[in-house]
């Protein structure tokens, strides 16, 4: 049963068109059709090819660090009283974050594309800091679009990228976000397409995007899932991941998707809460419809206008979701749920008093949603946790909610 | 035969090119846009080109994304665009109108209801700039019952195979982006600009307007030289802007902006004649 499920899913989604049921697809100008296909037949090419995957393996292991460790966080299980808990350690790869195994492999295909400048959008600053890095070894050109309001509270992840080479253009536009990032870099994309590769940080976009980030994601799942085995002994009852666009989640719940027997939870951000329509919760709170390439569920208002999102992490501050993770919402694989600024902000407290280690403001969303499932299973139960990205370009937010500025 | 194709019909033999004025609908202010639309046919437009704003218009030149959020910022909605249309009609019955826009306004209000709503009030074509044919079937069909034209884009990164596809499904008039970018980016390179043309004229009938990198009387004239019709957006939307603070003065002065092109396209078409 498990198995016709996996083959099902695996061999469905996306369709050759890139859909997921309803959502995703290629919902861009035509002047960007071409380089879109052209990416999915170069992409489709060099996933397959056993240079390209030894390439890519070799700087994932000796450059990125993988594999990331499989962390039982013993005095945390023991504090919440259920749930035996491990943390996916990609806080520990080079960069701080998850974001590196998307842009190792966008940037081998783009060098091997034969494109000379690299573009990107980024929230949190992990996703350019991610891009300017790869980019800085390529001796590649790299321009990086980033919302003016999340240059201003992300500076040290700004300064990263500059000393990386990169040049940082903060994007005025809008509410001046991510999602205005995202709007700027494919200007920039439609006007430069001849010449430029762009690497989407997530799995949202336009087809091959969606498909092609999560593939170069899995690796989170497929470690976790061996690495879990080799411990207990059988597979996790439940994963546990925060969703701005939803990459580090779907990194970890692809590999276990025809696994029926683990549950997954996807944690949303609830910023104010979700009754004060301040937040990023668009599969809690919001509809399906249009935007940046792709259908999926969506904030906006009854006129189709997005509207602005509120999360205390800029790296969940974002009105839409990847498609897959709609798909999954709907045919009730995935559960999605929010966890509001304040319960986030406790969460990454705990964890850094109980185990000494700083999450990042994102993944301590999906922390918070642990403390509150973990005490309701028993310890003969485990659940993995995507601890997707360290905390240290946090440490401005956290310092300033507590009266300090350095 | 649609009110868009009667339009390039009689064009044709007057041997006249056609004129396509855009503006946002509810910039800068919401009862300026009709008055303007009428000023607009009256100094030479054929058919008008009517914004619809969109939060986050991913194809437009910092011009046009201003002008989304003037209207944005006077809460217009498609609701609001398609009482304009009604109110246009009500003196205009004549000159065609082309909704562009985004696909999320359309797709929030139902492909159905947008379509049943927009035929009533008098909506001829729709372009929807984010919706490429392998993405529009079922909106195509919705629309074809309801009797209104579907128009598609071209750009120069569009192969031959993919202007065959466009083909296939455009109504109306094909319209060709001159150049790769953003609206309101560069100058027009008319040569470029003929050569591709060569090959979209192979693939179709329809007539085919060029629009983008458009902002004076030369360069519409030099346009026409090659399209059945001459689109301009970011030149007179940037009129619009200097004017935020005294819309009641829009009406006349985009009007006459629209009518040195349409001098400068006339003494073309005569000289070519």
């Amino acid at each position: 049963m498990a198995k016709q499920m996996e083959n099902n899913y695996y061999d469905s989604y996306p369709d050759e068109r890139g859909h997921f049921g309803p959502y995703g697809g290629r919902f861009v100008g035509e002047t960007l059709m071409e380089a879109l296909y052209a990416l999915e037949e170069a992409y489709n090419r060099y996933k397959t090819e056993p240079e390209f995957q030894a390439e890519m393996d070799k700087d994932l292991a000796d450059y990125v660090g993988r594999p990331s460790p499989l962390y039982l966080a013993e005095n945390w299980t023991q504090q919440l009283g259920g749930a035996q808990i491990f943390l996916k350690r990609e806080d520990l790869n080079h960069t701080g974050a998850h974001k590196v195994n998307n842009t190792i492999g966008q940037a081998l295909l783009a060098k091997r594309m034969g494109k000379k400048r690299i573009i990107a959008e980024t929230g949190a600053g992990q996703h350019g800091v991610a891009t300017a890095t790869v980019a800085a070894r390529l001796g590649m050109e790299c321009v990086v679009y980033m919302g003016a309001e999340d240059v201003k509270r992300q500076a040290m992840n700004v300064y990263r990228m500059k000393l990386l080479g990169a040049e940082v253009i903060p994007v005025e536009s809008g509410s001046q976000t991510l999602k205005d990032a995202l709007n700027e870099a494919l200007r920039d994309w439609v006007t430069n397409v001849d010449d430029t590769f762009y690497i989407i940080g997530t799995v949202a976009g336009p087809h091959p995007y969606p498909a092609m980030v999560r593939d170069f994601q899995a690796i989170i799942g497929h470690e976790a899932r061996q690495q879990i085995l080799n411990v207990t002994g059988k597979l996790p009852d439940a994963l546990i991941a925060c969703i701005g666009g939803g990459s580090n989640a779907i990194g970890l719940f692809h590999p276990f998707i025809g696994d029926e027997g683990v549950a997954m939870y996807g944690v949303e951000g609830a910023g104010h809460g979700i009754e004060t329509g301040q937040h990023a919760a668009p599969m809690c709170a919001g509809t399906s419809g249009i935007l940046h390439g792709n259908r999926t569920y969506l904030m906006q208002d009854e006129n189709g206008q997005i509207t602005e999102t509120h999360s205390i992490s800029a790296g969940l501050d974002y009105p839409g979701v990847g498609p897959e993770h709609a798909w999954l919402k709907d045919i009730g694989r995935a559960e999605y749920v929010s966890v509001t600024d304040d319960e986030a902000l406790q969460a990454f407290h705990d964890l850094t008093r109980t185990e000494g280690i700083i999450p990042a403001l994102e993944s301590s969303h999906a922390l918070a949603y642990a403390s509150k499932l973990a005490p309701t299973m028993s310890p003969e139960q485990s659940l993995i946790i995507n601890l997707s990205g360290r905390g240290d370009k946090d440490m401005h937010t956290v310092a300033a909610l507590a009266g300090l500025n350095f | 035969m649609s009110r868009i194709s009667q339009c390039f019909e009689r064009l044709k033999l007057d041997g006249q090119t056609a004129l396509i004025p855009y503006i946002t609908a509810g910039d800068p202010a919401r009862w300026v846009t009709v008055p303007m639309m009428h000023a607009l046919v009256e100094s030479g437009a054929n058919l008008i080109e009517l914004g619809v704003p969109f939060s986050d218009p991913m194809s437009d030149g910092p011009v046009i994304q201003k002008a989304c959020e003037r209207a944005l910022k006077n809460e217009m909605s498609i609701h609001h665009v398609l009482d304009m249309v009604k109110q246009f009609r009500e003196k205009d019955t004549e000159t065609p109108i082309v909704l562009m826009g985004y696909t999320n306004p359309i797709e929030a209000m139902g492909y159905r209801e947008f379509a049943a709503e927009a035929k009533e009030a008098g909506v001829d074509g729709i372009l929807t700039v984010d919706m490429p044919p392998e993405e529009s079937e079922e909106f195509l069909v919705i629309l074809k019952e309801a009797g209104i034209d579907t128009i598609f884009l071209v750009s120069p990164t569009t192969s031959v195979e993919r202007m065959a596809l466009i083909a296939e499904h455009a109504q109306g008039f094909v319209y060709y982006v001159s150049l790769k970018g953003v609206t309101g980016a560069a100058v027009i390179d008319v040569a470029a600009v003929e050569e591709k043309l060569a090959l979209l004229k192979q693939q179709t009938q329809l007539p085919v307007g060029v629009g983008f990198g458009i902002r004076d009387g030369k360069s519409a004239a030099a346009v026409s030289e090659v399209a059945d019709a001459v689109v301009v957006g970011s030149t007179l939307v940037n009129c619009i802007a200097e004017h935020e603070a005294d819309p009641e003065a829009l009406p006349a002065v985009i009007a006459g902006l629209l009518a040195e092109m349409r001098h400068a396209i006339n003494a073309r078409d005569m000289a070519s004649k």
